[in-house]
């Protein structure tokens, strides 16, 4: 079949390409590749001379449905976000519409959102790796991981009664409290996390074949990092150690003792050690926290915030009205705009809300981590090998979810 | 209430800057769009904002100017943000692109392009970027039906 110019991609036309180089269209779904994008390579024998990275495959209009519904409502959908850590999604979330009403939830809810957030950095850790592994062959760690990470599954599954798309955060407060047991269940899962975890490290960190296929592969420099807008365990691996955990903290952050590990050489190996690190960090965390877990409500006191418990709606007017409002109307913040932004796995995920007064938000803006990242693959596989191109997108770790919204 | 760095702007470009405030701590300048790269450029090369965090846009309709640029900055020196808005009337719906400071506004821009069909001078490459070539309209206007349907494109061989 004879191609025409107008078939490929502007950046390339057949004229350009008699010297030898080659297109090559990896994707959009290829097995290499975990979520859907496509890459088109220019190639000069096995060297990767120019891409384009081509998103969009996943766009499901997240902003504009979010415009038509309340407050309350656009939770589920922040869970389909990053589907692999969903409660660091809705934290975040609820924290931007209570900074935009100006409220502060009590402290037992901010000690347990602390806890869901860094169960969910673990299993996009978790799931990071595990993946990255596997498509660089080795299959056994996988298993330990993914095992893990069903651990920890369980563990959420437990508390919001949903695996994957728990919805667990509202406005004010969370949909219910923690379970009796959770402390029990929680260094049972730790003790697996840990072992696993344990093992995986001996299988990879000083494994010849998996040292090389990620030393020195996806390099990026501290400057450019910078310049392409980089956070997370990219950003840090090239030696920045910006974490808003740290940096700015949100929620309680800033009563536990945990430390931000950085890379030096902004490659592969090191965002692959930052993450390795960054778990047992995060287990350090939950147990932190898990010990000062103070008693008291998890939900604001306010009934125009919150939903009020059955017994009071029941047996009081006011909260049967504010009952009926907030079912019909939603929680209604003031007008005025704010950004909030919270740690993710792969980086700061920002929400942007504005508010014209009425239950519905005006504007909802995610900026999601992965999107920079992504933009940032097409400098970071230049002049590599194609097979790198493997190692170095499973490390930027980018979620269609999050990416597409 | 006042603050250094607002005080600093406005002292900075007294005839760019339209507004500003501070709402629940984001600090927030609204200047012309005339003046966004020359404002943007100050604040990286002289106030330490190394970042460039965001850029999106939003939709005000009816009002005119209709749209508005929403850029949100980073220092990490100083650990400060600041949030940058310039209003872009739907007649000449054309901004600056801030890819010559930052390469991290490629995407963004593209993305705000896409959404909103703002346009940006000087971006080395606006096109689509989550929608495809042939989507009619831009879908994060307030004008664009949440249900509307889009035409079948030709099959391509």
């Amino acid at each position: 079949m004879e191609k025409t110019n107008a078939e490929i991609q502007k950046n390339w036309n057949l004229e350009s390409l008699e010297d030898g180089r080659m297109v090559l269209n990896v994707g959009p779904s290829h097995p290499a590749m975990h979520g859907i994008v496509r890459v088109l390579l220019t190639v000069q024998g096995e060297r990767v001379m120019d891409s384009d990275v081509e998103i969009g495959y996943l766009h499901r209009g997240f902003e504009k449905t979010c415009e038509n519904v309340t407050y309350n409502q656009c939770v589920p959908y922040t869970d389909r976000l990053n589907y692999v850590s969903p409660f660091i999604n809705n934290v975040g979330y609820a924290l931007a519409v209570e900074k935009l009403m100006g409220i502060e939830t009590p402290a037992r809810c901010q000690y347990i959102r602390v806890i869901m957030s860094e169960l969910s950095r673990l299993t996009d850790h978790l799931t990071c790796i595990g993946a990255n592994a596997m498509e660089l062959a080795a299959f056994t760690v996988y298993f330990y991981l993914i095992n893990a990470r069903e651990e920890l599954y369980r563990l959420t599954d437990a508390v919001a009664g949903g695996r994957v798309t728990p919805a667990y955060t509202r406005v004010g407060g969370l949909t219910r409290d923690l379970p009796a047991d959770f402390r029990q269940m929680t260094a049972e899962v730790f003790k697996k996390v840990r072992k696993n975890l344990s093992d995986a490290d001996k299988l990879l960190t000083r494994n010849r074949i998996f040292y090389d296929r990620l030393h020195n592969i996806g390099n990026i420099s501290k400057e450019d990092a910078i310049s392409l807008s980089f956070t997370g365990p990219a950003l840090r691996s090239t030696g920045v150690p910006l974490d808003l955990r740290k940096a700015s903290p949100y929620l309680v952050y800033d009563r536990f003792d945990f430390d931000i590990p950085v890379g030096s050489n902004g490659d592969n190996y090191d965002r692959y050690l930052v993450r390795m690190e960054e778990m047992k960090q995060s287990m350090r965390i939950v147990e932190q926290a898990l010990a000062q877990l103070p008693d008291g409500p998890i939900n604001h006191p306010d009934f125009n915030v919150i939903l009020p418990p059955k017994e009071e709606v029941s047996g009081n007017i006011e909260a049967l009205m504010a009952h009926f409002k907030l079912t019909i109307e939603g929680v209604k913040p003031p007008k005025g705009e704010v950004y909030q932004a919270v740690e993710a796995g792969n980086g700061e995920l920002g929400f942007y809300i504005v508010s014209d007064g009425t239950g519905h938000p005006w504007r909802l803006r995610v900026r999601p981590p992965c999107f920079s990242l992504t933009g940032g693959l097409s400098q970071m596989i230049k002049g590599g090998y194609i097979a790198d191109i493997v190692s170095t997108f499973g490390q930027i770790n980018m979620i269609g979810g999050e990416l597409e919204r | 209430m006042t603050s250094y760095l607002l005080e600093t702007f406005k002292a900075k470009f007294p005839d760019d800057v339209l507004e500003t405030h501070a709402f629940r701590g984001d600090e927030t300048v609204l200047l012309r769009k005339e003046a966004l790269l020359k404002a943007a450029a100050f604040l990286k090369d002289n106030l330490g904002f190394d970042f460039l965090m965001d850029l999106t846009a939003a939709d005000y309709l009816p009002r005119e100017p209709r749209f508005e640029l929403v850029c949100h900055f980073y220092s990490s020196k100083h650990n400060y943000r600041l949030r940058l808005k310039c209003p872009v009337a739907a007649a000449d719906a054309r901004v600056d692109s801030l890819t010559p400071l930052w390469a991290g506004a490629n995407w963004f821009e593209r993305e705000a392009f896409d959404m909103y069909g703002i346009k940006f001078d000087g971006h080395p490459d606006l096109r689509r970027i989550l929608l495809y070539d042939g989507f009619e309209g831009h879908p994060l206007r307030k004008d664009y039906p949440l249900k509307k349907r889009q035409p079948r494109i030709p099959h391509r061989e």
